[in-house]
């Protein structure tokens, strides 16, 4: 390992790397991340090496193991360049068919292609609808890049950014450039990065102490485009934490992330090593004499830990509680001095700013959201991933063109954005420009970037109840409104859901939630109501089914449902006799069978289990 | 010098001055639970909320941590104030229905009935005792234990910590435990009516020695 000392012999090493690369070398990439983990990509991985060598090809072929492709719905994807033939939901069982066929016979494996709703074939990567339409600047190099490889990312032009900052820009030359940019914060607040960094650089700090913090502590539930980012380019999240400190000149960076995230913390580890052993971090920083370094803090786990007062109180040793912002972190942060915490997608997002100009990035977005987001696309969706879009698209591209719609023709009802303490957007808003100010206008938020779809088998009620649930749990439990006041709201939603509700009940959540949002200590507390209030704002009808009717229209809720079998309908197979656990269903062969409603429990086995829609629900 | 208007009173207190102070030093009365004169201001009852107006706009902020800025104007005791104050006393109760402290802020404040589940903890997590312990008695033997809805006062793996001096600091401050409210039974989560009249008796010259008072009164020297 050679130990760069400045931009030029950087320079010089990324054409040694891209010069010993033939570009028309085959190569195979295997996409693994978290997703394709559990599709086991790493078999897959075994299984083009092994095939490879005992055809004797393992000099010819290169297999890469990427990040996150994003298109987790299909996953094990495997990409073949130079061709960038696409192969999806790929077995190990398939690896010696794609070389046979697609390595050696250049010839196509049709089975494991794309195919799009008319029957037609998709032989590259970018051409299928998911990604068709997705602007993929932050997120796209993942599937160039072994993250476990730093000459990956110099060979995609990685720390290039870096030598610009810090050789040819001021410090206050790049606060300028990522304030005309528009920059806002990823992780739900959307402050203005340029404004944060400038606050911070200008804060007085005794001896000069002033920290840089990449919050990586991501736990929102169905959310993971952090943990995609950190597993799949972490250098990245480097390189833009080095220029970040650069501008405020700060010599400290923590990168504080969860415990839970076992192959973002391997893979940045790595990442971390390899970047000092080049001299990309560390003393003296590629000859510039600016140095700077980062470690990395595991959380335990704690979802009020992601809120910056409570995530620094963590990463001093004390309990991860918060604390009243009227001072800053940027004044008064970690250790009482000058910090500036930003999220890894933020963090991502500052190379691009540096290497493309602000005028690029400013020209993607909208007029006060500009560049792009990802999401993660999860819920009642066919295609589940990960999406990155330019801010102001609509839902609805999002929903139907990327996501390809609700899966068996069901009709989509709405999207839960912005994590659990996000609202619901109904799906008469669904050609709502997704941005910032929007979302919270709609009364939902922009959050980390969380969207969970939902159908018209999903309870409101039961939705809210779930969130509320979540947010209880996680509350830190220092302030009353959030710790008292959920735990009460989640005590008149399990009334609601039980049928036990009251016609009062829905005016004391709308109450009890404006003042948990009013008077909560932290943003976890203010923004907790927002499931619930959103629900009762554009599904009011569903909670006075439940209260006044004692009805759930979803058929959710079990107190409120009853199973019976269609007589019409009822083969009398037997199979929902054998599906009960509660041996509730009795019959005999061939006849109509019946369901004891002393014994049901409402557990809906029977319903998935029946081939002729025969339970009905009601 | 700091000069900002509360209730439409002009006043001007020197920096770095809570809004709970100022309004309090100009005999403006501001319920507080967590709040105490020599402790750090914490947050966490969120009683003492007044309203923040900015332009058009105004914001509930807790005044205990909110420090005084120039030209601020607050307002201690509007409808918006009151009603969220209301509910807050209304979550406190039921977390906590036999504390007299409370059931008398809910007297005044006109909260004739606990909307919610009684869930009985005779704690409000003010944490008045565990900053007490650790910044007056520079001991640090109670702290907080589980987040959320288990989050409880404790000592270190529920044993005596070393730490404790048997002070009793912790009892003494506790606003909860401090009187106990005598009601036999509530209705609607308050009591509706004192029983606890009679004047908790404490020595003639009360000499400040930390020893716990309880809801059965000083045992006097």
């Amino acid at each position: 390992m050679k130990r760069l000392r400045s931009a030029t012999e950087l320079e010089g090493f990324r054409q040694e790397i891209l010069a010993a690369r033939d570009p028309n070398k085959p190569c195979v990439t295997i996409c693994s991340g978290t997703g394709c983990h559990a599709y086991s990509c790493e078999r897959v991985s075994q299984a083009f090496t092994k095939e490879l060598k005992s055809r004797g090809l393992q000099g010819e072929v290169d297999v890469r193991r990427t990040g996150c492709h994003g298109y987790c719905e299909r996953g094990t994807i495997v990409v073949i360049f130079p061709e960038e033939i696409c192969y999806l939901r790929v077995q190990p069982e398939d690896v010696p068919e794609i070389i046979a066929t697609t390595l050696i016979e250049k010839k196509l494996v049709d089975r494991l292609l794309y195919q799009d709703e008319e029957g037609q074939k998709i032989v590259h990567e970018g051409e299928i609808p998911f990604y068709k339409h997705q602007e993929r600047t932050v997120f796209g190099s993942n599937r160039f890049i072994d993250p476990r490889s730093i000459e990956d990312y110099l060979a995609v032009g990685g720390y290039s950014a870096l030598a610009k900052a810090l050789c040819s820009m001021q410090p206050e030359e790049i606060i300028g450039e990522i304030k005309r940019s528009g920059l806002r914060g990823r992780g739900g607040g959307g402050f203005p990065t340029g404004m944060k960094w400038e606050s911070c650089r200008n804060a007085p700090s005794p001896a000069g102490v002033r920290y840089i913090i990449c919050n990586a502590d991501e736990g929102d539930p169905g959310a993971y485009m952090d943990r995609s980012l950190l597993e799949g380019n972490p250098h990245s999240i480097i390189e833009g934490m080095i220029i970040g400190a650069c501008a405020i000149e700060s010599h400290h960076g923590y990168v504080y992330v969860r415990h839970e995230y076992p192959l973002a913390v391997e893979n940045l580890g790595i990442a971390l090593e390899q970047a000092r052993e080049y001299g990309l971090l560390g003393e003296d920083i590629l000859g510039s004499g600016f140095d700077f370094d980062i470690k990395i803090s595991r959380g335990g786990g704690a979802f009020i830990c992601g809120e910056s007062t409570a995530l620094m109180a963590s990463l001093e040793g004390r309990i991860g509680e918060p604390r009243a912002k009227h001072i800053h972190t940027v004044i008064n942060g970690l250790h009482g001095r000058p910090t500036n915490l930003n999220n890894v997608e933020t963090w991502a997002n500052v190379p691009l700013i540096i290497n493309h100009g602000a005028d690029w990035y400013s020209q993607i977005g909208t007029a006060n959201s500009k560049g792009t987001k990802i999401f993660s696309l999860v819920g009642r969706i066919n295609n589940t991933g990960l999406v990155e879009v330019p801010m102001g698209i609509t839902l609805r591209e999002i929903i139907f063109d990327i996501g390809g719609g609700i899966p068996e023709g069901r009709k989509f009802k709405a999207v839960q954005t912005g994590g659990p303490s996000g609202g619901c957007i109904p799906e008469s808003l669904v050609d709502l420009p997704v941005d910032f100010d929007r979302l919270v206008e709609a009364g939902s938020m922009m959050g980390s970037g969380g969207m969970i779809v939902m159908d018209e088998t999903t309870c409101m009620v039961d939705l809210a109840k779930y969130f509320v649930k979540f947010l209880t749990e996680e509350s830190c439990g220092k302030c009353v409104p959030c710790r008292e006041g959920l735990d009460r709201m989640l005590d008149i939603l399990t009334d609601i859901t039980e049928g036990q509700g009251k016609p009062s009940d829905i005016e004391l959540l709308e109450e009890l939630g404006d003042v948990i949002r009013g008077t909560s200590l932290c943003a976890l507390g203010s923004t907790a109501p927002n499931p619930v209030l959103s629900t009762i704002k554009y599904f009011r009808d569903e909670y006075e089914a439940h209260v006044n009717e004692k009805r759930c229209p979803a058929g959710v809720c079990k107190a409120l449902i009853t199973f019976s079998i269609d007589e019409e309908k009822c083969t009398g197979c037997g199979v929902c006799i054998k599906s009960c656990p509660q041996m509730a269903i009795s019959g005999e062969k061939k006849k109509l069978h019946t369901i004891d409603q002393e014994k049901c429990i409402a557990c809906g086995l029977c319903r998935d289990a029946c081939k002729f829609e025969a339970v009905i629900v009601s | 010098m700091v000069e900002l208007t509360i209730d439409g009173i002009k006043t001007s207190v020197p920096e770095g001055t809570t809004v709970l102070e100022a309004a309090r030093e100009m005999g403006i009365i501001i319920p507080a639970l967590c709040y105490h004169p020599g402790l750090t201001p914490y947050g966490a009852c969120r009683v003492c909320i007044v309203e923040v107006v900015k332009g058009s706009q105004s914001l509930l902020e807790a005044s205990c941590t909110l420090p005084v800025a120039q030209g601020q104007t607050i307002i201690t005791s509007s409808a918006k104030v009151s009603q969220a104050r209301k509910v807050i006393i209304e979550l406190l109760l039921a977390a906590c229905p036999n504390s007299k402290t409370l059931q008398d802020l809910a007297a005044s404040m006109g909260v004739n009935r606990v909307r919610f589940k009684i869930k009985d903890k005779n704690c409000i997590l003010c944490g008045l005792c565990v900053r007490y312990c650790k910044e007056q008695m520079q001991s640090g033997g109670i702290g907080f234990v589980g987040r959320g809805t288990s989050r409880r006062v404790a000592t270190a793996f529920g044993e005596t910590p070393e730490e404790c001096r048997n002070c009793n600091g912790c009892e003494w401050i506790c606003p909860v435990c401090e009187r106990a409210c005598m009601a036999g039974s509530l209705t609607d989560g308050v009591c509706g009516r004192c029983l606890n009249l009679a004047p908790v008796e404490t020595c003639p010259v009360c000499t400040h020695c930390s020893e716990a008072v309880g809801s059965s009164g000083h045992r006097v020297y």
